[in-house]
């Protein structure tokens, strides 16, 4: 394999696993909302909403690490992953 | 009002975001970061805006001279150094020497979550939040400021992410009254779930 090829394949490995690793951010965000909401789901108070304040029902922390992973995913991300395939 | 610990929970959420943004910024490369300009913007208007968000946090949040102080110095050096970065993202501002005005952010953020809690750490759970956080904060500036002398190290770029992600993580946890790791001083108060 010529060094020219080597580099131009180390290069396209590299970018593949950023693609891959940005590609993860908002998904493994919402995970782990999700996984937080099932260890502890007395943390969302929409289930059993009877009784409860307005702040209690409006913020839910489990439920706000997934919005934020799921708008990074699909506001942020697809812009960026159009970028990085052009930088190719 | 919220109870204090949904304004630490809102905050978190601002945190992550701003971690999430600057996480992707490092594993790209702040060469594909910067091709959409709407994209340089983000984390230091994020950081702005939780400046000004913690302007009404001091105002109707603190129960003592020491916490206003405190918090009104975190919304002055977010606001601050949320600024510098857009003045950089823009172009305004030229002097890579502006980039240390986060490391400030950092100092001056951990020196008020030490300086403002009066109790020790295994008093209550938020008592070990604020030293854990203060000493995050003040360990963690580290980051900035290699930043700031490398801004192209992606190991300062990601340690700079994931403090924001960590702090993020802290403040979720924080609750208004609980035990940490079974201890709960009977001063506190009765703990809330």
């Amino acid at each position: 394999m010529s060094t020219q090829l080597a580099s131009e394949v180390r290069t396209e490995a590299r970018r593949s696993a950023r693609l891959y690793v940005v590609s993860a951010i908002g998904p493994a965000t919402a995970a782990a909302g999700i996984g937080w909401a099932l260890l502890q789901p007395y943390r969302l108070t929409l289930l059993h909403p009877r009784g409860q304040g307005f702040w209690w029902l409006f913020v839910e922390p489990p439920l706000l690490v997934v919005l934020v992973g799921l708008l990074f995913h699909f506001l942020v991300l697809p812009g960026l992953v159009t970028d990085l395939e052009e930088e190719a | 009002m919220p109870p204090s610990e949904h304004v630490h929970w809102l905050f978190a959420t601002g945190f992550l975001t701003l971690g999430l943004f600057l996480l992707a910024e490092a594993v790209v490369g702040r060469d594909v970061w910067k091709v959409r300009a709407w994209r340089t913007y983000l984390w230091p208007s994020t950081m702005f805006m939780l400046g000004l968000g913690m302007w009404p946090v001091m105002v109707f949040f603190t129960s003592s001279t020491l916490h206003m102080i405190a918090h009104g110095a975190w919304a002055e050096v977010m606001m601050f150094a949320g600024a510098a970065e857009l003045g950089l993202a823009t172009g305004k501002l030229q002097s890579g020497l502006w980039r240390l005005a986060i490391v400030l952010a950092f100092v001056v953020s951990g020196v008020g979550f030490l300086a403002h809690e009066q109790n020790p750490w295994f008093f209550q759970r938020s008592s070990f939040l604020h030293h854990l956080l203060g000493w995050t904060f003040l360990g963690a500036a580290i980051f900035p400021l290699g930043r700031a002398v490398r801004p192209r190290s992606t190991v300062f770029a990601s340690g700079f992410a994931l403090a924001f992600v960590a702090v993020a993580v802290m403040l979720y946890t924080d609750r208004d009254v609980a035990p940490v790791f079974g201890h709960l001083s009977p001063l506190a108060g009765p703990p809330r779930r």
